[in-house]
């Protein structure tokens, strides 16, 4: 390939491929990673072409490395992204940290396979949802959106590179192996029918820049590196000027309040779900992912036995959809989870429904797609 | 070599925050972040005459400040990021070495120096060390050894001396100790020197040297822990540590760093071991 740019057009290609794609068109000029499967493809696809739009692609010793790599890029003023499975996202959850508590943006790819442990490595899974939400240690908030298909992994890799930015943050696409290795027809549109969140610059000189204060909205304006504003970043507790100030919890609460509500306050802009037939359903099928997918059929099957059922996939999958969640419990009378795992979401889902409707999971332990009998079968029994 | 004027402005903030009482004609006001001083270092610790040694290099070598970002990971000398008026970043604990890779290589025209201890960046984070000599990646990375873990109570350091006792090896340390020297030379880096704090200016010029240097280059620095290393190990102040390196220090320049290894009583080799042209990592991205 010799383009000098972004790719224009209808492509014949992988979820992972796609993925690559949309990093740069989104403008992203470092990508970091490990080989793993089954992400390896994004990191092939980066090597490749990263080169032909004046990129960095640099393959690190683990994925520890490949996120402190992916962080320091960012503050050297590109976008950048990594991509991995299981086991390196259990390795890079040090450094995830480190970027939510220095509000560094970035992309974190998780192409998810069953587990835990190395687990099967070429099949999929669903397993990993509770660890995008609170593998890190600490208090925080995440933004984690997962695809269904390859044209959506696409989009979904835009979408992230843009909250991340507006929201200054590190943002997850949770993928799974299903739709990372699944090939489909892609749109990549042209570089200017897209809308990019540039980076949040300061407008004011050094010596009245506070590195870390919320201006306004929250989000603090990023001088990086090189450009005169000598910023001190840390993974420690820090004041407004970015300086460690760990010896009481007034700053620890100031900071940490404010990194949590920059993603709570703002869930209505952040949250994307789709939906169909919820206005009048007694069961709703809430699912994510390649899930969200293989639901289709056996939700059309049930409607075809007059049960009214609704189809809820979650885009967003955290922030969680908890006020949609809440209020669909008041007029239906169960949700059905299937995800390819013991039951995550469900989790979710059950606490939002809180005794309003009953939460039935449809749990998977990885390595295939749901059957539509199994899952068919528990809209029937929610709707007995 | 070009050289700064040593007309240096004091460095005040507008942003209202109190400055410590410090000396407004210290030399080096304008790369320090005075209103962060004083440190956290103790009595008789190395870390100061270190960084002092660093940033004298830094005027030295004639780099721009504003185009030099320091990197540290988690310890003592993990602090020295928070102490220089630079873009500056204080990681995780032993990743300073890949967030500086990411940085360099995001933004090429910025010189990253990475200052950081021996636990830091030898034990944790060995890996990134191996891997960032080996690619001869173009970073500077600056390793103050104190034998120990400071910031945590003084407890056993890869570096720590075979029979040297810390918090954590009350009997002695059984354990062989790696020498940092070798271990950056045979990991690929194009140029190595070791120094103790007592070679303030040798320690200087090989600092400059190290920043001018195209791709891995590697400065160790023997430094006293009086606290915590050398009131366990027959070295009670940092004057005993300072007399034990006059003594024991022998400057050979070009030793094989093979021959290097630090024990608890014998000699310390110094010198520059290593200063080779290879293509670094830049350069051969380029090619």
């Amino acid at each position: 390939m010799t383009d000098r740019e972004p790719l224009h057009g209808e492509y014949f290609i992988s979820g992972d491929e796609a993925c690559a794609e949309a990093a740069l068109s989104a403008g992203c000029r470092f990508f970091a990673g490990y080989p793993i499967t089954p992400a390896t493809e994004i990191a092939e696809r980066m090597a490749e072409r990263m080169p032909d739009v004046g990129g960095t692609y640099i393959q690190m010793e683990d994925e520890l490395a490949s996120m402190n790599a992916v962080l320091g890029a960012a503050w050297g003023g590109t976008k950048a992204m990594t991509a991995t499975s299981g086991p390196g996202f259990s390795l890079m959850m040090e450094n995830l940290g480190l970027g939510i508590m220095t509000e560094t943006p970035c992309v974190v790819v998780n192409v998810q396979r069953g587990g835990p442990s190395t687990g099967l490595p070429t099949l999929v899974g669903q397993a990993d949802m509770m660890q995008a939400r609170w593998g890190s240690h600490g208090s925080y908030e995440i933004i984690a959106l997962c695809p269904s298909s390859p044209q959506e992994f696409f989009d979904l890799t835009i979408g992230a590179f843009n909250l991340s930015e507006k929201y200054r943050t590190p943002v997850l696409i949770m993928a799974d192996e299903a739709v990372g290795h699944m090939t489909e027809r892609v749109v990549i549109p042209a570089a200017e029918s897209l809308t990019l969140f540039p980076r949040r610059k300061p407008t004011v000189p050094p010596d009245q820049y506070l590195p870390f204060a919320g201006d306004g909205d929250g989000v603090p304006a990023m001088a990086c590196a090189g450009e005169g504003y000598h910023v001190h970043v840390t993974g420690l507790t820090h004041d407004e000027r970015g300086y460690p100030a760990t010896s009481t919890a007034v700053a620890q609460e100031k900071l940490i309040r404010r990194l949590i509500a920059k993603i709570r306050d703002n869930r209505a802009d952040i949250i994307r779900v789709e939906g169909d037939g919820l206005e009048d359903a007694e069961v709703i099928v809430v699912a994510y992912g390649i899930t969200a997918r293989i639901a289709l059929w056996p939700i059309e099957m049930a409607r075809r036995e007059g049960i009214r059922v609704g189809w809820l996939k979650l885009v967003t999958v955290w922030p969680f959809a908890e006020d949609l969640i809440r209020a669909l419990a008041k007029r239906t009378n169960a949700f059905v989870v299937p995800e390819i795992n013991y039951g995550q979401i469900a989790l979710e889902v059950e606490r939002c429904a809180a005794g309003n409707a009953h939460t039935i999971l449809v749990p998977h332990a990885g390595g295939d797609v749901h059957e539509p009998d199994v899952i068919l079968n528990a809209i029937r029994k929610a709707a007995r | 070599m070009a050289r700064q004027e040593d007309t240096i402005e004091p460095v005040e903030r507008m942003d209202g925050h109190e400055l410590a009482e410090v000396s407004p004609q210290h030399p080096m006001d304008r790369l320090l972040r005075r209103d962060r001083l004083p440190h956290i270092w103790c009595a008789g610790c190395g870390l100061g005459t270190a960084l002092n040694c660093f940033l004298s290099a830094l005027i030295q070598s004639g780099l721009e400040p504003d185009k030099v970002a320091v990197v540290s990971g988690i310890g003592c000398s993990g602090r020295t990021a928070g102490y220089v008026a630079m873009d500056s970043f204080h990681t995780t604990h032993g990743r300073a070495i890949p967030f500086a890779t990411g940085l360099k290589l995001a933004n090429p025209a910025l010189k990253v120096v990475v200052f950081s201890g021996d636990g830091d960046l030898i034990a944790i984070g060995g890996n990134h060390f191996i891997h960032a000599a080996r690619r001869n990646m173009d970073l500077t990375v600056i390793c103050v050894n104190n034998f120990i873990y400071g910031m945590t109570g003084g407890q056993l350091a890869p570096t720590t001396p075979t029979e040297a006792r810390t918090s954590t090896s009350p009997a002695g340390n059984r354990d062989h100790p790696f020498n940092l020297a070798y271990l950056a030379a045979a990991s690929g880096a194009a140029y190595v020197a070791r120094w103790t704090t007592l070679h303030v200016r040798r320690l200087q010029r090989s600092i400059c040297e190290a920043l001018l240097k195209p791709g891995f280059s590697f400065v160790e620095i023997i430094s006293p822990c009086p606290t915590l290393y050398g009131r366990w190990n027959k070295q009670k102040t940092a004057l005993d540590q300072m007399a034990f390196y006059k003594d024991k220090s022998i400057i050979q320049h070009g030793a094989d760093p093979r021959t290097a290894d630090i024990g608890l009583t014998g000699q310390i080799i110094v010198g520059k071991f290593v200063d080779i042209q290879k293509p670094s990592y830049l350069e051969l991205q380029k090619a």
